[in-house]
C-alpha cells in the first residue's frame, strides 16, 4: 500500500532524497564489506554521486521548499547545480590521482586485496 | 631646499653610509673612511644651514595611528634640536677625522666607521624625534652602537664584558624609561612632544594630571628619569661609563663624553616644563645629579687610567647637568653646559688618545711623565681642555666651562643651597684630578722606556685637536652664549661670594695638585676607598653573582626536577603506557575496520548533536 503510494505519486523531493540515501548507503556498504580496492574505489564514486544527486534534488525543490522568498512564482536556486558539476571535475581529478595510487600500489605489492596491506598492524 | 628636506637627509646620510661602509667597506680601507667622513661632514653643513634658518615645528609621516595612540615618524625642528644638531655634526666629523689617524694600523677598520656611522644615525634620532616612541626606538638604537663600537676589539675578554655591561645596565634604565612612557601615554593619551609640551609651555591635560594625580605624576616623571640615570651613567647606573673605555678612544671621545651620554640631558631638557610641573620628580633630579658630580669627582681624583679619569670627570660633569635640570627654570642652562662639556670633553679624550697613541697603548698615567716636550701639541690642547673642564676664569673672563658649569652652581646655590655648595666642592675636586692628570702625564720625569721614545700623533689627528681647543677655549663666550642660548640667564639674586669661592676652589685645587704630583714618581696619596669606586662594582659583583647565580641555580634546579622530571619523564611513560602498551592494539591493520571505526565516529557524532 505504502509502496503504491510512492510509486504512483509525481517525484518529490523525498523520493529524490530516497534514491540518493540508497545510492549513499550501497556505496558505503561496499566499501566497508568488498575487498577489492578497486571496487571499493568504485563505491566510494557511487557515494560522491549520492551527494550530487541530493544536491541537485534540494536546489531543484528549494522554492517549493521556501515559498516566502520569492512569491511571484518559484525560480530554481542553481546554486547546488553549479557545485554538482564542480564535484564532477574534482572527482574526475582524484579518480585519476586514485588509479594511479592503486596502480603504484599493485606495483609495489603485487596484490589490490585490502586484507594485505596490513602493515600498520602492531 | 627646504629645512624639511634637509632634515631628512640628515637624519638618513650617516645611515645609507653606514649600509654602504658595510656592503663595501671590506675593499677598501679609504672607501670606509672616506663614506663615513662624508656623510657626517655633509650632516655638519646642514646643521648649520639649518641652525640659521627659523624652527619648522615638526615634520611627520604617519606610521602608527590607531584609536586613542597616535606613534608619527616625525621630526621636530626647534631650537632644541638645531643646537644639538650643531654640537653632534660639528664634533662627529672631526672625530671621524682623527679616527683616520687612530686607527691607521688597528684591524676591524669597516666595522669601525660603519659602527660610527650607525651611532651618528641613531644620535641624531634621538636628536630630531618628536615623540617618545620614536626616541625610545632610537635610544636603544644608540645602545645597540655603543654595544658595537665599545666590543671593537671583542677578541680581548675585557672588552666583550665592557660591551655586555654597558648594554645591560642601560637595559634597567631603558625597562624604567618605557615605563615612564606607557605611564604617560596612560595618563595624558599622547606620547607626542608637540601635545605634551606645545611650544615649550606645559599641555592642558598634564598640567591637570599634575595637579590631581601628583603621585602618579612624580612617579611617572622619575621612571622616565630613569632612561636618562642609565644613558647619562647616573648614580647608581654609572659603573658602565668607566668600562666602555675598552674601546677605541675616538668612541670613548665621541659616544662617552660628548654625545650619546648627553641623550639622556637633552630627552629632559625636551620635556623639561613636564619635569618642572613635578616638584618631587625635579628634587629627586637634582640630588641624584648633584651627588652623582659629587660623587664621580671623588672617584676620579684616585684613578691611574689616563681614559679612566676622563670617564669618571664624564660622570661627574654629567651630574652637573642633569643638577642643572632639577634647579634651573629653563632648558638653556643644562644644555649650555652640555654644549660646552662636549667640545672641551671630546677635546680631552682625544688628547689622551693621542697621548695612548704616543705611549704604544700604555694608559696607566704613572708610565708616563715628561710629554711636554715629545708631544708639545697635545701638551697644550689639554691645557686648553683642562682649562676649560675645571672653570677657569673670573669676573666674566674665562674658559668655556667656567660660563657654563658656574652657571648651573649659581642656580644650584640659589635654589637648592646644600647642593650647591657639594657642586661647589665639586669644582675643587673636579680642578684637583685634572692638574694631577697634566702634571703627571706631561710633566715630571718619564717613568717608562715608552715615555722616553714618545712622539707627536700625525697631522690628521692633530687638526682635530686644535680645532676643538678653539672650541673648548671660546664656546662658552657671551657670543656664542646669546647666539645658542638666549635663555641661560642667571638667577636674578648672586651673591659675590660664589664667584670668589669657585675661583678659590680652583686655584686649591691647582695648587694641591702641583704639591703632590709635580715631581712625583709614584702616587704620595693612597685612599683605597676612592680608587676602589666606592665599592660600588664590587657590590654590583656581589650581587649579580649570589641574587643572579641563586636565581639560576634555582632555575637550574627546577629544570632539572621539574620540567625534565615531572614534566618530560612523566608525561612520556604516560605516553608509552597509553600508546605502546595499550592503544596500539587498536591497530588492526585492517583499512575496512578503519573505514567502519570512522563511519561509527561520524554516526556517533550526528546522534550526539542531533538527538540529544
Amino acid at each position: 500500500m505504502m509502496l503504491a503510494s510512492v510509486l504512483e505519486a509525481t517525484p518529490s523531493l523525498t523520493h529524490y532524497l530516497l534514491v540518493s540515501g540508497l545510492l549513499f548507503a550501497i556505496g558505503l556498504a561496499g566499501v566497508l564489506l568488498r575487498r577489492n580496492i578497486i571496487i571499493i574505489f568504485m563505491c566510494l564514486e557511487l557515494m560522491l554521486n549520492a551527494a550530487n544527486l541530493s544536491l541537485v534534488a534540494f536546489s531543484r525543490f528549494l522554492p517549493t521548499l521556501q515559498p516566502h522568498l520569492d512569491p511571484n512564482g518559484p525560480l530554481p536556486n542553481f546554486n547546488g547545480q553549479i557545485l554538482v558539476f564542480f564535484i564532477i571535475t574534482v572527482a574526475a581529478a582524484e579518480v585519476a590521482v586514485g588509479l594511479a595510487i592503486i596502480v603504484a600500489l599493485f606495483r609495489a605489492r603485487q596484490t589490490t586485496h585490502v586484507e594485505d596491506l596490513d602493515s600498520l598492524k602492531f | 631646499m627646504d629645512v624639511a628636506t634637509a632634515c631628512w637627509i640628515i637624519l638618513f646620510a650617516p645611515l645609507v653610509a653606514a649600509a654602504l661602509i658595510l656592503f663595501f667597506g671590506k675593499f677598501s680601507r679609504p672607501l670606509s673612511a672616506g663614506l663615513a667622513i662624508a656623510a657626517a661632514g655633509l650632516c655638519g653643513v646642514l646643521s648649520w644651514w639649518v641652525f640659521f634658518q627659523p624652527p619648522a615645528g615638526s615634520i611627520q609621516l604617519d606610521w602608527i595611528a590607531i584609536e586613542g595612540f597616535r606613534a608619527p615618524i616625525g621630526l621636530t625642528v626647534d631650537k632644541l634640536s638645531q643646537v644639538m644638531l650643531v654640537v653632534v655634526n660639528t664634533i662627529a666629523p672631526l672625530v671621524f677625522i682623527y679616527s683616520i689617524g687612530y686607527m691607521e694600523k688597528e684591524e676591524g677598520y669597516w666595522r669601525y666607521f660603519a659602527g660610527l656611522s650607525l651611532f651618528l644615525f641613531s644620535m641624531l634620532g634621538i636628536v630630531l624625534s618628536d615623540n617618545f616612541v620614536m626616541i625610545f626606538i632610537f635610544w636603544e638604537l644608540v645602545g645597540v652602537s655603543s654595544y658595537i663600537l665599545i666590543g671593537h676589539y671583542y677578541s680581548k675578554d675585557s672588552a666583550a664584558d665592557a660591551s655586555k655591561q654597558a648594554f645591560l645596565v642601560n637595559r634597567i634604565g631603558d625597562f624604567g624609561f618605557m615605563l615612564g612612557i606607557l605611564m604617560m601615554w596612560f595618563a595624558t593619551g599622547t606620547v607626542m612632544f608637540s601635545e605634551l609640551v606645545p611650544n615649550g609651555e606645559l599641555a592642558g591635560p598634564v598640567k591637570e594630571l599634575a595637579g590631581n594625580h601628583a603621585t602618579y605624576f612624580a612617579i611617572a616623571c622619575v621612571a622616565i628619569f630613569c632612561g636618562t640615570i642609565g644613558k647619562s651613567a647616573q648614580l647608581p647606573l654609572h659603573v658602565w661609563l668607566p668600562n666602555s673605555m675598552e674601546g677605541p678612544t675616538p668612541v670613548s671621545s665621541l659616544l662617552h663624553a660628548a654625545t650619546m651620554v648627553a641623550a639622556g640631558v637633552y630627552m629632559l631638557a625636551r620635556v623639561f616644563p613636564v619635569m618642572l610641573a613635578s616638584a618631587v620628580a625635579i628634587q629627586v633630579i637634582a640630588w641624584i645629579g648633584g651627588v652623582t658630580c659629587f660623587v664621580a669627582a671623588l672617584m676620579a681624583t684616585q684613578q691611574n687610567d689616563i681614559k679612566r679619569i676622563l670617564a669618571y670627570s664624564t660622570i661627574s660633569q654629567l651630574g652637573y647637568m642633569v643638577l642643572g635640570v632639577g634647579v634651573a627654570t629653563t632648558w638653556d642652562v643644562p644644555m649650555f653646559h652640555l654644549f660646552t662639556h662636549a667640545f672641551f670633553k671630546c677635546l680631552l679624550f682625544l688628547c689622551s688618545g693621542s697621548v695612548i697613541l704616543a705611549m704604544h697603548h700604555e694608559q696607566d698615567i704613572w708610565q708616563m711623565g715628561a710629554l711636554k716636550n715629545k708631544t708639545p701639541i697635545t701638551f697644550l690642547c689639554t691645557i686648553a681642555g683642562t682649562l676649560a673642564l675645571t672653570g677657569f676664569g673670573f669676573h666674566g673672563i674665562g674658559f668655556s666651562g667656567f660660563y657654563s658649569k658656574d652657571l648651573i652652581i649659581v642656580w644650584a646655590v640659589e635654589k637648592m643651597p646644600l647642593l650647591g655648595w657639594i657642586s661647589v666642592i665639586t669644582a675643587g675636586l673636579t680642578s684637583f684630578y685634572m692638574f694631577r692628570l697634566l702634571f703627571v702625564v706631561f710633566l715630571g720625569a718619564p717613568r717608562s722606556e715608552h715615555a722616553k721614545h714618545a712622539h707627536e700623533s700625525p697631522w690628521v689627528m692633530l687638526v682635530p685637536l686644535i680645532l676643538l681647543s678653539l672650541a673648548a677655549i671660546g664656546g662658552g663666550w657671551p657670543v656664542v652664549e646669546h647666539l645658542f642660548f638666549p635663555n641661560a640667564k642667571e638667577p636674578a639674586h648672586v651673591g659675590h661670594l660664589v664667584h670668589w669661592v669657585l675661583l678659590g676652589m680652583f686655584l686649591g685645587g691647582f695648587v694641591l695638585a702641583w704639591l703632590l704630583y709635580r715631581n712625583a714618581a709614584k702616587d704620595p696619596l693612597s685612599i683605597p676607598f676612592f680608587a676602589n669606586r666606592f665599592y660600588i662594582d664590587n657590590v654590583y659583583d656581589w650581587i649579580v653573582k649570589n641574587v643572579q647565580g641563586g636565581l639560576a641555580w634555582l632555575s637550574g634546579w627546577a629544570d632539572r626536577w621539574v620540567v625534565d622530571l615531572v614534566l618530560v619523564r612523566v608525561t612520556s611513560l604516560l605516553a608509552w603506557v597509553s600508546g605502546y602498551v595499550l592503544l596500539r592494539f587498536l591497530q588492526f591493520g585492517n583499512i575496512q575496520a578503519y573505514a567502519f571505526f570512522f563511519g561509527a565516529g561520524v554516526v556517533g557524532l550526528i546522534y550526539f548533536l542531533i538527538v540529544r
